[in-house]
């Protein structure tokens, strides 16, 4: 019995530094943050580490405020954000280490507008929109579609999505405070596939049941579908840029490195494989 | 003196040591220790609620202040304040700002005066711009916002003019918890009173374990079974507007509530002396008057208990009503959404700045729902004890 542990234990230790040995050698980037953003940082620390068999990254989600309290206590080297960093938490940042956090657009995200597949509804101003969320439009009638009630479906008051949503397209008003929260752009879609009245946002997905608007920046400017070319182009209206924060101090080596690759036109093609779309050239790295 | 004897006698002596008995330093440490685990309970109980409370105690003492437009500083004027005044304006403590250098102090004023910058016009002339929405008439009472025709109930934390009023999620709480409970109490009471009193063997020693099993079951499978099956059945079945309501959550409750309640109350039932059915077989009654009228009220005690634990269960259940509902409607109505006190805190608090006014809100709530559980078992215990004493004829 005594030898049979003692050989167990011997064969666990050694497993253990056979793990480890690599895992000391190799330097670890982490990045926490952004739901939004955490696919495609998982793809590109998988694409990055095949190529450079020397770094090891880590990604966890969580939120982008997450992302940013993280950030702050330094847990984490890279914070994913899928919105500008606040006022409040520059505060926090620069009480934590002293400086601004350095900003770095990575990608851009065009959030589509959702409805069901049997909707008739194929195209919507902004306009319509902000009445549609702040509850001002009720009936799908008003839109052109059938004598049914609107179902509102939004996401979580914690995400990016939200906030951006909120801010640009409900211009800072408030949700209908009948619109049902849901906790990813997965559920969005989901519900809406499965309600016939449902409205909803979330960023470029695919899902069967559901379909995606047409946007107008106004009543008179031609209906615009959240292709490639027209969010990179910014002719659809509703885009946002994704970001990745760092503390300036920590902005060198392997971290500065795997940042400038994110930017690179190797790092921008996986962003389009994920589903969001690449920056524009001239925000790209040489 | 006799009665010293008595107790001397459950215990073990000062270190297993008994006059008469062998040393039993052993059994003496195992009681210690067993002891001290039962007090730790306490003490964690204590201590969670302790940070609960410091954390929601500036809401409580009105020290927020969570207006959107703030009085600032300008840059130049750095030398003008007092060092006091201006640790407090940044919001440093003592120890950060004898460490922060003069430009890191800069940087920050700069920051404190961009984030007024940030600000849309529109938002800077509001007139609700300059309201602490922390204050408490903004936590309970309606009031009329910009943009709204009426006082209103809103809870609406982010964006620039922050609405923190309760009142949508203290109904967002009770409304699927009642709907949980009017369903879960009536049929988990029948199935104890059946499975105890009138089942055969065969069938109890079927139904009771599969039954308690249920809560076995994960309160998110639960959830994700009420969201994507359930939530389409009853929306079939009643032809209600919304989908995903209080309602399904509360149905999706009860399923969740049933084992808690079905096992204390059939304990219960179970635990009511043989002799009164004896007896109330004896007079001529048949087994269902029997147990509908005597065991029944005999243990309707430990049946209360049972419903005030499970209604402990229900408000307090989190991955459930956080998948099914959660707009923050003010409706009494079953049929429409609710968003409750946990989904609440459970959504939002990954995302709160840490020591922010939405952060101690949160966890202002938090209290608040201590406070109800621990009140709700508190009265609960309370009558059951009366009654235990009215069933025994002590009073």
């Amino acid at each position: 019995m005594k030898s049979r542990i003692c050989r167990l234990v011997f064969a666990i230790s050694a497993v253990a530094l056979v793990v480890a040995q690599p895992l000391q050698a190799a330097t670890t980037i982490t990045a926490k943050g952004s739901d939004t953003l955490v696919i495609l940082a998982q793809k590109w620390a998988e694409v990055y580490m095949r190529t450079h068999p020397g770094v090891k990254i880590q990604v966890t989600g969580g939120g982008s405020g997450v992302g940013f309290a993280a950030l702050q206590n330094r847990q984490t080297d890279l914070a994913n954000a899928s919105r500008p960093i606040k006022a409040r938490e520059i505060e926090a940042c620069i009480k934590a280490f002293g400086k601004r956090p350095t900003e770095y657009k990575v990608a851009i995200d065009g959030l589509s507008v959702y409805v069901n597949a049997d909707n008739p509804v194929t195209e919507v101003t902004v306009e319509q929109l902000e009445q549609v969320f702040t509850g001002k439009i009720k009936n799908w009638k008003e839109l052109g579609g059938q004598d049914m009630p609107i179902t509102v479906y939004s996401r979580e008051n914690s995400s990016g999505t939200y906030e951006f949503f909120k801010e640009h397209v409900l211009k800072g008003k408030d949700f209908v405070a009948s619109a049902q929260t849901m906790p990813g752009t997965a559920a969005v879609l989901q519900a809406v596939a499965k309600d016939k009245r449902g409205i909803g946002y979330g960023g470029a997905a695919y899902g069967a049941g559901a379909k995606h608007l047409l946007v107008k920046a106004d009543a008179n400017s031609p209906a615009i579908e959240p292709t490639e070319e027209n969010v990179v182009g910014q002719k659809y209206p509703i885009w946002r840029y994704l970001y990745i924060y760092v503390n300036p101090a920590l902005d060198k080596g392997e971290i500065a490195a795997y940042l400038r690759w994110i930017r690179s036109d190797e790092g921008q093609a996986v962003v389009k494989e994920v589903g969001y779309f690449p920056l524009p050239t001239h925000l790209r790295e040489k | 003196m006799q009665k010293v004897s008595v107790a001397r006698k459950r215990t073990i002596g000062w270190m297993g040591v008994h006059r008469g008995h062998r040393a039993r330093p052993l059994e003496w440490l195992a009681e210690k220790l067993i002891f001290l685990v039962s007090l730790s309970a306490i003490v964690v109980i204590l201590l969670i609620f302790l940070f609960v409370a410091r954390e929601a105690m500036p809401i409580f003492l009105g020290q927020m202040n969570s207006a959107l437009v703030l009085p600032t500083i300008p840059v130049e004027e750095i030398d003008k304040v007092g060092p006091e005044e201006l640790r407090r304006y940044l919001g440093l403590t003592k120890k950060q700002f004898a460490e922060m250098d003069r430009d890191t102090l800069k940087t920050l004023m700069e920051v404190r005066i961009e984030a007024q910058v940030e600000i849309p016009p529109q938002f800077r002339e509001d007139k609700d711009a300059r309201i602490n929405t922390t204050e408490w008439r903004y936590l309970l009472k309606p009031h009329q916002w910009t943009g709204y025709d009426r006082p209103v109930y809103i809870w609406q934390p982010i964006g620039w003019i922050k609405k923190y009023n309760i009142i949508p999620l203290l109904i967002g709480s009770v409304k699927p918890t009642l709907v949980g409970l009017l369903f879960a109490t009536p049929l988990a009471i029948g199935a104890a009173i059946y499975v105890s009193q009138l089942a055969g063997d065969r069938t109890r020693e079927l139904v009771k374990p599969a039954i308690e099993l249920l809560s076995g079951i994960p309160s998110v499978v639960i959830g994700f079974f009420a969201l994507l099956v359930m939530a389409s059945v009853l929306q079939s079945l009643f032809r209600y507007e919304v989908r995903l309501n209080a309602f399904v959550a509360g149905i999706a409750l009860g399923i969740a509530v049933i084992p808690i309640v079905f096992s204390i109350s059939e304990d219960a039932l179970t635990s009511v002396p043989r002799s009164y059915t004896q007896a109330a077989l004896a007079l001529g009654a048949s087994r269902w008057q029997t147990a509908y009228q005597i065991v029944l009220p005999a243990a309707l005690p430990g049946v209360f208990a049972a419903v005030v634990l499970g209604f402990g269960r229900a408000i307090g259940e989190t991955m459930i009503v956080l998948m099914i509902c959660s707009a923050s409607v003010v409706s009494w109505n079953i049929f429409e959404s609710a968003r409750g006190i946990t989904t609440t805190i459970a959504a939002e608090m990954a995302e709160a700045v840490t020591g922010g006014h939405h952060y101690r809100i949160l966890f202002m709530l938090g209290a608040l729902l201590f406070a109800v559980t621990f009140l709700s078992n508190l009265a609960g215990d309370i009558i059951i004890h009366r009654l235990k004493a009215k069933l025994e004829g002590k009073k």
